[in-house]
């Protein structure tokens, strides 16, 4: 059964993506870190299969979007055809992208498997949604910087899916230096003397912005900054379910299940109300108050840059 | 820029005939006439709009026109960065800028946004297109599929090594440019939104205001990771300087030897364009004699607003490849004026100021080719003869006698430490 919009989200295990899965979820995106960014878990090829073959068999008949997002160097890009087809042959749904590389392994090796863009940051107009588009596209995923009006222009001028973030924490910051183990070298430590890998609660201040925490941790593609507060839309879901967008994100990243599975059940409350009756929906504050109840009280939920004006 | 190889040289490495292109910043016109007196093959701007340094000053049609005309006489030609990342509300007035740019000449952009590289090669052709660092383009796959795309050229991820270079080349016959200089994102390119969060400026769009290089409180579960007096966090990278290694970059085939720097002062671009200029015509008058020359590293150290390093060139950068000290942006040496005429009869020199000099001071001369000495300022005066104790006023013309000719453009530097 196809449902409009889809509720996407990350799972950092199998376990974790059928209790998601049970609590409202549609689609998931989940892969390996050699391939996929910023993942809270790992899905070799086996894991993946199994993923597909639970989705297929689920009530709900959820969806498995392969993350296959890194910018690639030439010995993975060298690897992506046979990577590539299978995946195609496992199943998935969806592969995700960011990098062209994976465009130009996928139409030898993954004939007919839909591509999602995904270059984070830089997806930022409806005329880049559609060069995607006319290469291969058949979803964009918007880069959190913008704001409503331009995601809202973007769903009315492109044909591609549009997909957005709607909550939790996001990237602000890659790059491929080992950033900690440099710091820790600088102050006469042994690199690695911290485990500085995803989830070990490393994180940075600065001086001008006390009480924001900015996670950071380290992997074998270099270093992240995180956010400091998680997105929260929920409050204002309708909008972006007015505006017809195909697919909400919830990132999963550095959370709990319990937390990931409170989230999944607040928004598909709202969504199968928005859809059981538009013109009658009304927000009801006891879901937001779920998700307070498991938030982080160091982590604020904020709007992003939905209401933003941002200069430059 | 066909790619040629010839017979193996000394290290058992190919020398190639064709002269990479060496590719300079100009952050105004001045700096542009500047950068191509002192050698480069080619510069690159700002316009308008569409620009990642909304800081610079940046250029209007018509200096670009002037700027296409006066590198035309050396050679040289004009490119304009439209490197930004488009909002919906930036495309509307592209197709006109795109047409205008290649109406007044400019030869080619370097663009990120794949919507911007389109526009261009549906609009106006006749610019080549460029794709921009800021896509990060670090393998052959991603550079074969922007050749299909029709672009001649790909400006690798700062993050790619001369391996990693070689084995691009290898698979795609392509130009291929690097960032061969300068200072740099500590992140991928494009791909740091710390100015958004921290200042609502998209850095995207050219509004990146360095968070990369502010200090940071590095914590585990609410324990610093600092120690008392010991320096904090920081993700502020060395800057890149490749002089030391020309023949190696030659070697592996790269097309173009990019500067960064549009933000940067006249001497700096006349000063490293000019080392980096010599050393790449020396490897081509004798590929197998080539040796580094120490005055051309003398000369970029001059000019170097921070400590120096090779990148990803060879490997990832560790501790020593970032600044965790607090910044010591002063080089030893400042731009003092710039030679406007020159008497041989008398060996007066006519200089436009361009900050404090006086009696005394120890200064430099340089020109383009290596042209090099250093004096005393002796006695100054102005044009109308009066003397001065000091040239105190930006453009001032101030007479002076030289040990040496000097020629119009060469530039004079003082000591300052
Ligand atoms: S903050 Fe640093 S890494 Fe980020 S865009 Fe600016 S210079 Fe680049």
């Amino acid at each position: 059964m196809a449902r409009k919009p889809e509720l996407l989200v990350t799972a950092a295990s199998l376990e974790e993506l059928r209790r998601l899965a049970e609590a409202g979820a549609d689609a998931f995106v989940i892969g390996e870190s050699r391939y996929g960014a910023r993942l809270p878990g790992e899905f070799g090829l086996e894991q993946l299969e199994q993923a597909v073959q639970y989705a297929r068999s689920s009530e709900r008949q959820v969806r498995i979007y392969a993350a296959v997002n890194n910018l690639m160097d030439n010995a993975t890009s060298d690897t992506l055809p046979e990577y590539l087809s299978k995946l195609a042959a496992i199943g998935v749904d969806a592969i995700v992208f960011g990098d062209p590389s994976v465009l130009m392994a996928a139409r030898e090796a993954s004939p007919g498997v839909p591509l999602h863009w995904n270059a984070e940051m830089t997806s930022t107009s409806y005329a880049q949604a559609d060069y995607w588009g006319r290469r291969g596209a058949t979803r964009i995923v918007l880069a959190r910087e913008l704001n409503m009006e331009q995601i809202i222009e973007v769903k009315q001028r492109t044909t591609l899916e549009v997909q957005v973030q709607v909550h939790g924490m996001t990237n602000i910051y890659h790059s491929k230096r080992s950033l900690v183990d440099s710091y820790l070298g600088h102050l006469g430590k042994e690199p690695g003397g911290l485990d500085s890998s995803l989830g070990k609660g490393l994180y940075l201040t600065e001086e001008e912005r006390q009480g924001e925490r900015y996670p950071i941790y380290q992997d074998a593609h270099g270093t992240y900054m995180m956010s400091s507060d998680d997105i929260c839309m929920l409050e204002n879901l309708h909008e972006l379910l007015e505006a017809d967008i195909d697919s909400l994100r919830i990132e999963g990243l550095m959370k709990t299940p319990e937390y990931n599975e409170t989230v999944v059940r607040a928004y598909r409350a709202a969504m199968d109300a928005y859809a059981d009756n538009p013109s009658g929906y009304r927000f009801n504050p006891e879901w937001l108050n779920a998700i307070r109840r498991v938030q982080d009280p160091e982590r604020e939920l904020s709007y992003g840059f939905f209401y933003k004006e941002q200069v430059y | 820029m066909a790619m040629t190889m010839n017979t193996p040289g000394p290290t058992g490495k190919r020398h190639r005939l064709d002269r990479p292109e060496l590719l300079a910043p100009a952050g105004n016109l001045e700096k542009l006439k500047f950068a191509v007196h002192y050698g480069a093959d080619a510069v690159y701007i700002g316009g308008q709009k569409y620009g990642l340094r909304s800081g610079a000053d940046n250029f209007s049609f018509e200096e670009m026109r002037e700027g296409v005309e006066f590198a035309a006489r050396y050679g040289a030609k004009v490119f304009v960065a439209t490197n930004i990342y488009a909002h919906n509300e930036d495309i509307a007035g592209l197709e006109a800028y795109l047409r205008k740019l290649e109406e007044v000449g400019i030869a080619a952009i370097i663009a990120a946004d794949p919507a911007i590289v389109e526009t261009a090669q549906r609009v106006a052709p006749g610019l080549e297109v460029h794709l921009s660092t800021q896509q990060s383009v670090l393998n052959w796959r991603t550079v074969k599929f922007w050749k299909d795309e029709g672009l001649p050229r790909v400006v690798l991820a700062r993050e790619t090594s001369l391996e990693e270079i070689a084995e691009i080349k290898a698979h795609v016959d392509i130009e291929i440019e690097a960032f061969i200089h300068g200072a740099m994102c500590s992140s991928f390119s494009g791909r740091c939104v710390l100015s958004n969060h921290f200042t609502d400026r998209d850095s995207n769009r050219g509004g990146c205001c360095q968070s990369c290089r502010w200090k940071y409180d590095l914590y585990v579960d609410g324990d610093t990771v600092t120690g008392e007096d010991e320096n904090q966090f920081t993700m502020g990278s060395k800057d890149l300087c490749m002089i030391r290694h020309i023949p190696e970059l030659i070697e592996v085939g790269v097309d173009s030897f990019k500067i960064e720097g549009r933000m940067k002062s006249l001497h700096y671009v006349a000063t490293v364009v000019n080392a980096y200029r010599q050393a790449i015509d020396s490897y081509f008058n004798d590929p197998a004699a080539y040796e580094l020359k120490p005055e051309w590293l003398d000369e970029v150290n001059k000019a170097a607003n921070r400590p120096l390093n090779t990148g990803f060139f060879f490997d990832t950068p560790g501790t020593e490849d970032h600044i965790y000290e607090a910044e010591d942006k002063a080089a030893p040496y400042d731009f003092a004026g710039v030679v406007q005429s020159y008497d041989e009869t008398t060996g007066l020199a006519v200089i436009q100021q361009r900050n404090h000099f006086k009696p005394g001071q120890e200064i430099e001369f340089f020109g383009p080719g290596g042209t090099f000495f250093k004096q005393q300022v002796g006695e100054i005066r102005d044009v109308e003869g009066n003397v001065l104790d000091a040239a105190r006023h930006p453009l001032q013309q101030i007479v002076l006698r030289t040990e040496q000719p000097v020629k119009p453009m060469d530039m004079m530097r003082k000591r300052i430490r």
